[in-house]
């Protein structure tokens, strides 16, 4: 056993600077000059202004701006120094009170909204900081925005459908909508 | 399940199967010393290390040296990541400035990373510092996952050599691992997930202004930092505007390229590969579960290579592939269909142009429930436990399938190294019960199975079980344990069940509702993991010894073929039934009593 001691001693400090040190700076530097924007957090920047990251979601609850998905982050929603899941189970009646309560708030902002509301818009992510929401929960939402703001709906649903992505290579992902830059777009349209 | 959702499995069935033989090939001629290419280039770092290491390449160990010097290595591990947890205050590398980790935590941290299973009672933003988790967790993240590798290359050599007193060099196959096959993986993988913009930098986190600010309820806190209650004993909250958001990176590509490749599975964020920084579009995540069973499936051909049988490999790579299509089709076609009791509400959950409909609490809307159960099913089948999704939010059948596929012991791909040496244990079984049935020796590959090796190979395929189901059972029989429930009803039930198989199998996954971060659980899951990893990895080294030792018996009239349909069939039944005798009744308690209910409810 005395004779394993230096090989286990020197080996893994040796392997700890090469794993640990050499390979995470080794990566950082390549990234950082390949892709810095992307290694950095992906940020919007609108006018010189940081608006947020394109990858993390934002909480909205004005009427005129399109609602991401409820998120389980606490006591914040978004709060990206804390990712978390509800971890409800599918048979707990605080889902199920969750999803009802969700469905409610959604038709009272928008007495004409008569459709089935999608999944998506009254769950909440794995991560609590979904950037998407389905283009079916963007689009149950175009009458309360174009309402909000006075703009024609038709209009919303366009801007809705430009800034849809469909799935990668035609089968990964679903389709989608970024709320954040969906919610950037809308506040430079022109009346 | 649907036609897209077919094709996504489809794929990843091929990449897995086109990439494993190369990859499986490259493996075979890095262990037997040949050139790789890459040695070429490596080759001067390796010997370097021999030599400042005072290891004699050359140097061959019987299986009881083998395994001292792994058990000594590992050990050093777990007292390394336990040090800089509890010492990360003073340590440079901290832009969070995150306080020491509490003792039970950081036991639970360090057992879970150097017994390559990655259970994560922490919170990473929340609990380490850059340097614990580069110096800590990354380091582990690869030797841990060099050492499952290593061990299960030493348990080939028992088979291939004849009247041998030697199974290898446990520091070279280490070293060899370490730097010619999970590093250059890595690397590629880890600038591949940057590109699709998962974070990677030693800046602080970062503040950004809400678009538009919210108004929240928050508790009330005292001078002292305490909840302040009401006259009811309720806690007060008080209205709070939010208007910015804290945005945590770090140097996070780099860790979670390994945690894929080395089945690891411990994520820099807390919510793991369903959060955006660590898992950014459809095809980081097509990566990403690609990663995790390569290694893996490529070893069956390492092998096969290795034994001068390549048919050998195929045989356990399409038994392997044939469960985990079965189990991948099962979670997927539960989570599109969705959860009924929210039918009634009103809620569309209908797979459309527009929608991934299905059931979409805990998961993300760029995976949808196709990629989250096809992950789930991955994941937990190799003893991964990374996760895209929560897998407590999975139906009660669709939750079903990552509990059953760790149960089976990790052995559908299965962790790197332990996956393949777990499954030749399966076929010792297997070749036992095919003797048993024509009343001949069982043999293997020309080794004839004594008591010895069947002992062993029980040894290591009862001990899990045993350490689940009498960790469960403690659980739900003390306070302490119950507590840990954050579900009620079944539910509560499976979540502890899930947690100590999850810790018995060295996965790491969770239903992670489980309030496991107490004394109880830090302290009972670390045992878990613990036993589950080295009172399986001995024994196997055990089994390596005794057949290098064996002569080599010709193969006769008698020799049952182990590659063909037949015997992958009767190898899938052999893993099948062990794990469908030994946990059908507590499943039958959780998932299956919850479904029934949930099916009831909704009419």
């Amino acid at each position: 056993m005395s004779t394993q001691l230096r090989p286990a001693l020197v080996l893994f400090a040796a392997l700890s600077v090469v794993t640990g040190i050499a390979y995470p700076l080794v990566v950082t530097g390549i990234a950082q000059t390949i892709f810095p924007e992307r290694a950095n957090g992906s940020l919007k920047v609108v006018d010189g202004k940081e608006r947020g990251s394109r990858l993390i979601g934002q909480p909205f609850s004005a009427p005129g701006y399109f609602w991401s998905r409820p998120s389980a982050t606490s006591p914040a929603p978004y709060d990206a120094s804390g990712s978390t899941g509800s971890n409800l189970g599918p048979t707990n009646p605080a889902l199920v009170t969750a999803v009802h309560d969700r469905v409610a708030t959604l038709r009272q902002a928008d007495p004409t909204l008569t459709e089935l509301i999608p999944v998506d818009l009254v769950t909440t992510s794995g991560s609590g900081l979904d950037p998407d929401i389905s283009v079916a929960a963007a689009l149950v939402q175009v009458n309360r925005v174009a309402a909000a703001r006075g703009v024609p709906a038709e209009r919303l649903r366009q801007l809705v459908q430009a800034l849809s992505q469909g799935r990668t290579l035609g089968f990964l992902g679903e389709p989608r909508v970024n709320v954040l830059l969906l919610n950037l777009a809308l506040d430079r349209l022109r009346p | 399940m649907t036609a897209l959702a077919v094709v996504q499995l489809v794929v990843l069935l091929g990449a897995i199967v086109a990439l494993a033989k190369p990859l499986g090939i490259y493996m075979a001629r890095v262990y037997e010393g040949r050139p790789s290419g890459l040695d070429r280039v490596l080759g001067p770092v390796e010997r370097f290390l021999y030599r400042i290491a005072g290891i004699n390449p050359g140097d061959e160990m019987g299986w009881k040296r083998y395994a001292v010097a792994m058990l000594l290595f590992n050990g050093l591990g777990l007292i390394t990541i336990y040090a800089l947890q509890r010492l990360q205050g003073m340590l440079p590398i901290n832009p969070a400035h995150l306080p020491a980790v509490a003792p039970d935590l950081a036991f639970n941290t360090a057992t879970s990373f150097a017994t390559n299973t990655n259970w994560q009672s922490y919170s990473g933003e929340q609990t380490l510092s850059y340097l614990s988790q580069m110096l800590g967790l990354t380091v582990q993240n690869f030797v841990s996952a060099a050492s499952g590798m290593a061990v299960l290359v030493a348990l080939i050599r028992g088979i291939v050599r004849r009247t041998a007193s030697t199974i290898g060099n446990f520091w070279v196959d280490l070293v060899r691992t370490t730097l010619y096959i999970l590093i250059p993986l890595s690397l590629v993988l880890a600038l591949a997930l940057v590109s699709q913009g998962v974070v990677q930098t030693l800046a602080p986190y970062k503040k950004v202004a809400l678009v538009q600010p919210v108004v929240i309820d928050q508790p009330k806190l005292d001078a002292a930092g305490a909840p302040v209650k009401d006259a009811q004993g309720n806690p007060v909250t008080e209205k709070v505007t939010v208007t910015e958001q804290t945005l945590a990176v770090g140097p996070a590509a780099s860790q979670i390229a390994i945690k894929q490749l080395g089945t690891n599975g411990g994520g820099f964020f807390n919510t793991n590969s369903a959060h955006p920084f660590e898992n950014s579009t459809p095809l980081s995540n097509f990566l990403e579960v690609l990663a995790i069973p390569l290694i893996s499936a490529a070893l069956c051909l390492t092998f096969g290579e290795m034994v001068r049988d390549r048919r050998q490999g195929w045989a356990i790579l399409a038994a392997m592939s044939t469960i985990f299509v079965v189990a991948a089709m099962v979670a997927i076609s539960n989570e599109q269909a969705g959860n009924p009791l929210l039918t009634k509400l009103g809620v569309d959950q209908h797979v459309s142009a527009t929608q991934s409909g299905g059931n979409m609490e805990g998961k993300e809307v760029r995976f949808g429930p196709a990629a989250s159960a096809l992950w789930a099913a991955t994941t937990t089948g190799t003893s991964n436990g990374s996760v895209n999704s929560m897998h407590d939010s999975f139906t009660p059948l669709g939750g079903l399938v990552p509990m059953a596929m760790m149960q089976l012991g990790e052995v559908v791909f299965g962790g790197v190294g332990c996956g393949l040496y777990g499954m030749l244990a399966f076929v010792i079984v297997a070749v036992f019960i095919a003797g048993l049935m024509v009343g001949r020796t069982p043999e293997y590959l020309g080794k004839k199975i004594g008591a010895f090796e069947m002992k062993m190979a029980s040894l290591v395929i009862l001990i899990t079980p045993a350490v689940v189901l009498l960790g469960t059972a403690v659980a739900v029989a003390t306070a302490a344990g119950q507590a840990g429930a954050s579900n009620p009803g079944a539910h509560g039930f499976s979540q502890i069940l899930y947690a100590f198989t999850s810790a018995g199998n060295n996965n790491g996954s969770a239903f992670a509702g489980i309030n496991a971060n107490t004394q109880f659980y830090n302290f009972m899951l670390g045992l878990a993991m613990f036993f589950g990893r080295f009172w399986a990895k001995v024994p196997i080294l055990a089994i390596a010894g005794s057949l290098a030792a064996k002569k080599l018996t010709p193969v006769g009239a008698g020799t049952l073929a182990t590659h063909t349909p037949l015997f992958v069939g009767l190898l899938i039944g052999t893993v099948l039934l062990v794990a469908a005798l030994t946990f059908f009744p507590a499943l039958a308690l959780g998932p299956i009593v919850e479904h029934l209910q949930m099916l009831a409810a909704a009419h």
